[in-house]
């Protein structure tokens, strides 16, 4: 092990992570204030000290962004936040959100040398403080570029999006990006709830962005009001397509369009970007009911559930088809959901929505499952447990088995090539579509992904339209 | 924002608004919709597209104080600013090919039917139309239907003006005396174009209807507004709003309309409330 003690510097060799202080589950399942409150600066300088600085950097290639990970965290365990900060920044446009729901323990935590023996560095939660404490004490004032005069339009301001539309505008270009819905952010601000990632918070790296010269047109349904073809005759040269995965997908069951049937979607968009946890001072309401079953065992499932205990529900169900090792939640999320008292019903498929007479949920039919041989994802299949089928009273069922991408751009854009089940075809490396000058990345092009995937994949086009448009000129 | 550069009354719970849309006049068809949102804690209610304007830039539409929006809506005037506008949604109706229609509009749906019947009879198609009101109180649109129709048809369940009874009479008389339509537009409330769709099944006349459920993105994000239509279920907001209204399954369609009727009390309640003063406090 290549290992850089310093000179100044003993490293804690505490085997866990600094605890991060959170809400008290039972109070937390009753508001929507964030759970996990962030570490105190002795905290952070304390936890950064845990980092080995290793010569190698395994964490940064876990990196879909490629943090300089050791740099920033020596930073903070010399109290330089603001170096830190910067340093987080070079690559990563949004720190302040990545921090929060990034995936880390499968990506930088994974690699991570002090893994090996006890808990890794919690580099998540370093990123988190950086950049919180950045954003709270330094008036925002990114500086704008010397304009180059060339104009890129973003379609989408999703996590994809914006770091595309951040990383165009340092370069110098003229980014406009449209937003179909009336706020925007994308998934960030109808999806991810407000006690996961304060909607304030969004809107401060959107801030950012603007101060950096992007112009963001929200209202804008790109395929609509604009062809792809429209927006190259109004000047603009090239086109990054990050319109996300925002088609949900049904189970197929009998009863899903019965009263009380929702899509995790439209679930989480009433309460998230409408407000409907603040109805009826916010007009969009929402049904939650005494009991609710939430079907799916990933990061959305969670999401919707704990918002249906927010919101009064009693009883919160999430019915998942197979065991806990096979769910894609974060196992963060799941013993948050734990914690605040959602019920896992695993190895559980739902096969029918029950309904009253008129036409409401009142329960949902399912059979048990058990393990069998490994299907085409290396998961063990779940198979049906004859005579197990049984009936689970709720008056919601939120349905959160996955998005599709939204068919809408392709649509319009018959010369657009794309996968059968709806995926924009990209070159993985630079993002470069079917039509020369149009890029897309993120769950548009992946199928519902991670919000820093699709910010990966933002950086890639944003260099790769670069070279494009510099090229063209030539 | 977007400004209201006219409102008009057209009846006592109906008014119309023009409101300066410049990128969405452009492009608006008929049949398509728009979503809008009158201020930072409103929803986002869909509205059809009533009439554009492309040289003006704008686009009119048309609504029925029915709940908290439309009524806050409806206190708005001329120069005000919506906070949000967003179209053309939906998918526009098809026209080719036709050579003689029914457009029937009931109530509301008269303001829909409108820039349908408007499109076909420029087009040159042989237009009969159709539109239905409760009483002599509640006629729209009556003058524009008339310039945009071969013939119009009146009716009121009331008789209080033109001929007592509802449209399906009319468009039953008008089918047995050997009018041959190529197809029946219905444009109103559900129960109306069950009914007509119910009618022209028989005689085996195609017929469109224009679906109106509750929605929230517009865009196939939220699949709020979905509905059955020949067994398989269907986004109103991208595959319509215009459906076969032979295959549509309308009963299922006015079970979820319902679905927030408590929760629009309450909303209006509330908002009475405020308006009230300290009266109800």
């Amino acid at each position: 092990m290549n290992v850089d003690w310093g000179e100044s510097r003993m490293p804690n060799m505490t085997l866990e992570k600094v605890k991060m202080p959170e809400q008290d589950p039972n109070i937390r399942n009753k508001n929507f204030l964030e759970v996990t409150l962030g570490y105190t600066e002795e905290q952070a300088i304390e936890e950064a000290k845990r980092c080995l600085n290793c010569k190698n950097k395994p964490c940064v290639q876990g990196c879909p962004v490629n943090v300089n990970i050791p740099d920033f965290i020596q930073l903070v365990s010399e109290g330089k936040f603001e170096e830190a900060y910067q340093k987080v920044k070079q690559t990563n446009s949004l720190p302040a959100i990545c921090g929060r729901v990034c995936p880390q323990e499968s990506q930088c935590e994974h690699f991570c040398v002090r893994a090996k023996k006890g808990e890794s560095v919690a580099i998540g939660r370093l990123e988190r403080y950086v950049a919180d404490k950045y954003m709270s004490d330094i008036a925002l004032k990114p500086e704008k570029q010397q304009t180059n005069n060339k104009k890129v339009a973003v379609i989408g301001s999703g996590p994809a999006g914006l770091t595309c539309a951040g990383d165009l505008a340092k370069m110098g270009y003229e980014v406009t990006v449209f937003e179909a819905f009336h706020a925007p952010g994308g998934v960030l601000m109808y999806g991810i709830p407000e006690f996961r990632l304060p909607k304030a918070l969004v809107q401060k790296e959107i801030d950012m962005l603007k101060f950096l010269g992007v112009d963001i047109k929200t209202n804008m349904v790109i395929g609509k009001v604009f062809s792809l073809d429209e927006l190259f005759q109004q000047g603009y040269e090239a086109i990054f397509v990050g319109t996300g995965a925002g088609l949900p997908s049904f189970l197929g069951i009998p009863g899903e369009n019965l009263n009380g049937v929702y899509s995790a979607n439209e679930f989480l968009t009433r309460v998230n970007l409408m407000k409907a946890y603040k109805f009826p001072d916010c007009d969009t309401p929402v049904r939650v009911g005494k009991s609710v079953a939430v079907v799916g065992g990933g990061n959305v499932a969670m999401d919707a559930a704990r918002c249906a205990k927010r919101l009064g529900a009693e009883k919160v169900y999430i019915i998942y088809r197979r065991s806990e090792t096979e769910m894609p939640a974060r196992i963060e999320e799941v013993h948050h959901a734990r914690e605040e008292g959602i019920i896992f019903k695993l190895l559980t498929n739902p096969t029918r929505i029950v309904g009253t007479e008129d036409g409401w949920v009142k329960g949902i039919e399912c059979t048990e499952m058990e393990l069998g041989e490994p299907d085409s994802s290396g998961r063990r299949r779940p198979v049906a447990k004859p005579g197990s089928e049984h009936i689970v009273d709720v008056e919601t069922v939120v349905i959160a088995i996955g998005q599709s991408p939204n068919p809408l751009i392709k649509s319009t854009t018959p010369d657009l090539e794309t996968q059968k089940w709806g995926g924009i075809i990209a070159d993985e490396e630079t993002g470069a579509t079917s039509i020369p000058g149009v890029y897309a990345g993120g769950d548009t092009v992946t199928g519902a992904a991670t919000v820093i995937l699709a910010m990966g994949a933002g950086k890639k086009a944003a260099k790769a339209i670069d070279e494009y448009i510099k090229g063209k000129s030539k | 924002m977007f400004k209201i550069l006219k409102k008009e009354v057209l009846n006592t719970s109906v008014k119309l608004m023009e409101i300066e849309a410049p990128h969405i006049a452009k492009k608006a068809e008929p049949g398509q919709f728009i979503i809008l949102r009158v201020n930072e804690n409103g929803e986002r209610i869909p509205l059809t597209i009533a009439d554009y304007d492309r040289e003006k830039g704008t686009v009119t539409i048309i609504f029925q104080e029915v709940g908290k929006t439309t009524r806050l809506l409806g206190q708005l005037n001329e120069g005000d600013l919506l906070l949000d506008f967003v179209g053309p949604l939906g998918v526009a109706s098809h026209f080719e090919g036709l050579k003689k229609v029914a457009v029937i509009g009931g109530g509301l749906g008269t303001a829909i039917a409108y820039p349908q019947a408007k499109k076909l009879y420029n087009m040159g198609v042989e237009v009969d139309s159709i539109i239905g009101f409760r009483n002599k109180d509640l006629i729209i649109l009556e003058k524009e239907m008339q310039a945009a129709s071969s013939r119009l048809f009146v009716t009121t369940d009331d008789g209080s003006n033109g001929t007592k009874g509802f449209v399906t009479d009319i468009l039953k008389k008008l089918i047995e005396e050997g009018n041959n339509y190529d197809l029946v537009i219905a444009i109103g409330p559900l129960i109306m174009m069950k009914i007509v769709s119910n009618l022209t099944k028989n005689y085996g006349i195609k017929t469109v209807v224009s679906m109106n459920p509750v929605m929230i993105d517009g865009t196939g994000m939220c699949g709020g507004c979905r509905i059955t239509v020949g067994g398989r279920v269907k986004f109103a907001c991208v595959d319509g709003p215009d459906f076969d209204g032979h295959e549509v399954d309308f009963d299922e369609a006015m079970r979820r309309q319902a679905m927030y009727k408590a929760e629009e009390k309450k909303s209006e309640e509330q908002h009475e409330c405020r308006l009230g003063g300290i009266k109800n406090a």
